[in-house]
């Protein structure tokens, strides 16, 4: 009875007027299936919703300039701090200002990166005393993308941005033999790190669906991470390098990857395999944080109990 | 065909109240309790009960954001705890609180956001959005920022934005509240013409029984998470125990009237108020008056719609 309206050659839908038993049949092609289509479909929601964000910010574009400067002028007083540090000593547990500043780089782009894909993951208290969270709850969409992208704005590039520069500077005034698989290193610790600390925004975040004050909980764990991770291992007791690798993943961000690339001893004595398991650590948090968010909306929808 | 079929559902939540210093106490809460009834393809239902009744849990179980505890519930042939993006789809929810639209964008934007996420196809768009703009008289809107809308504005902006993917059902969470009188008619005008017109099923809740008066051929009363009554208005005013009441202005202040039928309500001067069984003779008791009284003037008030309900409420034993 029907024509059908193809869209994309994949997209199937009759016209009306239309039966329900009809409409199953070409419904389910609209209805993303098996798992690779999912997360396609996941990224491609959190992708519409910043779309709408950063237009929306633009609204106010004087206020956007502003806000940009005055965040990338923030976050870079974290490395001036280490700077002054180095006025009155040229090493610090070991480690020089341009390994500092390695560290430092690494660190504040992978935290950077992440807050500003995802960081916005941290307001989910907010959006579920707001109620805003059941809208997004109506809507075909993941809850995740759209909780992640929910505020979405281009002024978070404050800090990945001062941290390349910073990067860059230390790269080279390093005297580092970049060979390829230092290289290769360098570029997975970036993207590891990010999903590390994207992993740690969500996951703490779904906290806040059992326990509304974990934000500041969260928040210890990624910016406090990151500025930990701002400085050497060797400066900090065994115990805490030890929680940072076997518990919160932090270590995997920087510290050990760095080990490699700057031919530095592992204070905790580690076989070498851990200083290239960053993507293995991010793959694992992932895991932990996706696991971690279905409880927590099970939880909130009230699912089994 | 039933589009929403509800069976013996229940929703309980549990509330953990501080006793004492460090203990706590677990309670449980049924804010739904029980409730099964079914909505037919087409049908205007609305759907009231007291603030705290259960209406706004009902709500968000039939649109797949809460689980129920037990019972069985059908939406559009889907099951909303197990399968809620399918049940996206074929649903549309306006909350009257609360906008789904982008407060800083064209109210178009919004609207193309839609087309993207539920993928309605270009030729399907066009046209929902077109009717829409054209019953909604949105065409000058369209490219005005959500913030600089009215309320009254941006709830036709949520009608259109529920609408554009073609859902078998609406949910509507209050839709006229804080509307003006004007945007009100408008508001029920267009919804009368999707439900006749469009046929598309659907349920609202409210506090302002105009709404209900003018748009539904069915009326469901919940309270204390029970079904209290379900059935037409009329039925509403028998089961309702309702009340007319008879004014009479008497030529000086005096004792209250005693005539058989009726009571006397409230007294303020020269003027009484007596209240009667809705289903009685007002004649008997205005004969009765005038003989032993000096009456100057009278009328009969029919029973408020809300007072039957108030009423209904009151009669429903608490625990």
């Amino acid at each position: 009875m029907a024509e059908y309206l193809v869209e994309n050659g994949s997209s199937v839908r009759p016209e009306r007027p239309l039966e329900p038993e009809s409409l199953l049949e070409p419904e389910s092609l609209l209805e993303p299936q098996g798992r690779l289509e999912r997360l396609r479909w996941a990224l491609r929601s959190w992708q519409l919703s910043a779309a709408m964000w950063t237009r929306a910010a633009m609204a106010y574009r004087t206020s956007f300039v502003l806000m940009l400067g005055a965040n990338i002028m923030i976050t870079s007083l974290d490395f001036v701090v280490v700077i002054l540090m180095f006025q009155h000593t040229d090493r610090l547990g070991g480690w020089t200002l341009p390994e500092l500043g390695l560290l430092y780089g690494t660190s504040a782009f992978a935290l950077g990166m992440a807050d500003l894909l995802v960081g916005s993951v941290d307001a989910l208290g907010e959006r579920i005393r707001a109620g805003t969270l059941d809208v997004m709850l109506i809507r075909p969409a993941p809850a995740l993308s759209q909780v992640c992208a929910e505020r979405f704005t281009l002024r978070r590039l404050g800090r990945p941005a001062q941290a390349t520069v910073v990067l860059l500077w230390s790269v080279s005034a390093l005297r580092v033999d970049w060979s390829w698989d230092k290289v290769l290193l360098l570029a997975a610790l970036l993207v590891s790190g990010t999903v590390i600390f994207g992993a740690l925004f969500v996951g703490g975040a779904t906290l806040q669906f059992w326990w509304g004050e974990a934000k500041e909980l969260q928040n210890s764990f990624t910016y406090g991470g990151a500025t930990l991770l701002h400085y050497p291992p060797t400066v900090f007791a065994k115990e805490l390098v030890a929680g940072v690798t076997f518990g919160v993943p932090l270590a995997f961000v920087n510290w050990l990857p760095l080990l490699h690339i700057l031919g530095k001893p592992d204070p905790l004595g580690l076989p070498a395999a851990f200083q290239f398991a960053s993507p293995l650590a991010a793959a694992l948090s992932v895991l932990v944080a996706a696991l971690a968010w279905r409880a927590g909306l099970r939880a909130y929808r009230g699912a089994g109990n | 065909m039933a589009l929403i079929e509800l069976e013996d559902v229940a929703r309980t939540f549990t509330i953990r109240a501080k006793v004492g210093r460090l203990r706590r106490e677990r309670r449980e809460v049924r804010a739904v309790d029980g409730l099964s009834f079914t909505v037919e393809a087409g049908e205007c239902v609305g759907y009231i009960g007291p603030n705290g009744a259960g209406k706004s849990t009902t709500i968000k179980m039939l649109t797949g954001i809460l689980v129920p505890s037990a019972g069985r519930l059908r939406v559009a042939g889907v099951d909303p705890a197990r399968e809620r993006t399918r049940l996206a789809r074929r649903i549309g929810v306006v909350f009257g609180q609360r906008t789904t639209l982008w407060w800083d964008l064209p109210l178009r934007d919004s609207y193309d956001l839609a087309r993207r996420i539920y993928r309605i196809p270009d030729a399907r768009y066009r046209a929902n959005l077109d009717r829409c703009v054209e019953l909604l008289e949105l065409g000058p809107l369209l490219d005005t920022p959500v913030r600089q809308l009215s309320l009254g504005q941006r709830m036709r902006g949520d009608l259109a934005a529920a609408l554009l993917h073609d859902p078998q059902v609406l949910y509507l969470d209050e839709p006229t509240i804080g509307l003006d009188v004007v945007s009100k008619v408008r508001v029920r005008e267009f919804l009368r013409e999707i439900n006749t017109v469009a046929g598309t099923t659907v349920l609202l809740t409210t506090h302002d029984l105009t709404d209900i008066e003018q748009l539904c051929g069915r009326v469901m009363v919940i309270d204390h998470g029970r079904m209290v009554y379900d059935g037409g208005l009329d039925g509403l005013h028998a089961t309702g125990r309702s009340e007319r009441t008879l004014v009479v202005d008497l030529a000086g202040p005096s004792a209250p009237i005693e005539v058989p039928g009726a009571r006397v309500v409230k007294v303020d001067g020269a003027r009484q108020w007596l209240a009667f069984p809705a289903e009685d003779s007002a004649a008997p008791i205005v004969a009765a008056v005038a003989a032993g009284y000096p009456l100057l003037d009278l009328s009969v008030r029919e029973p408020a719609i809300e007072d039957v309900i108030a009423r209904m409420y009151a009669k429903v034993p608490i625990g």
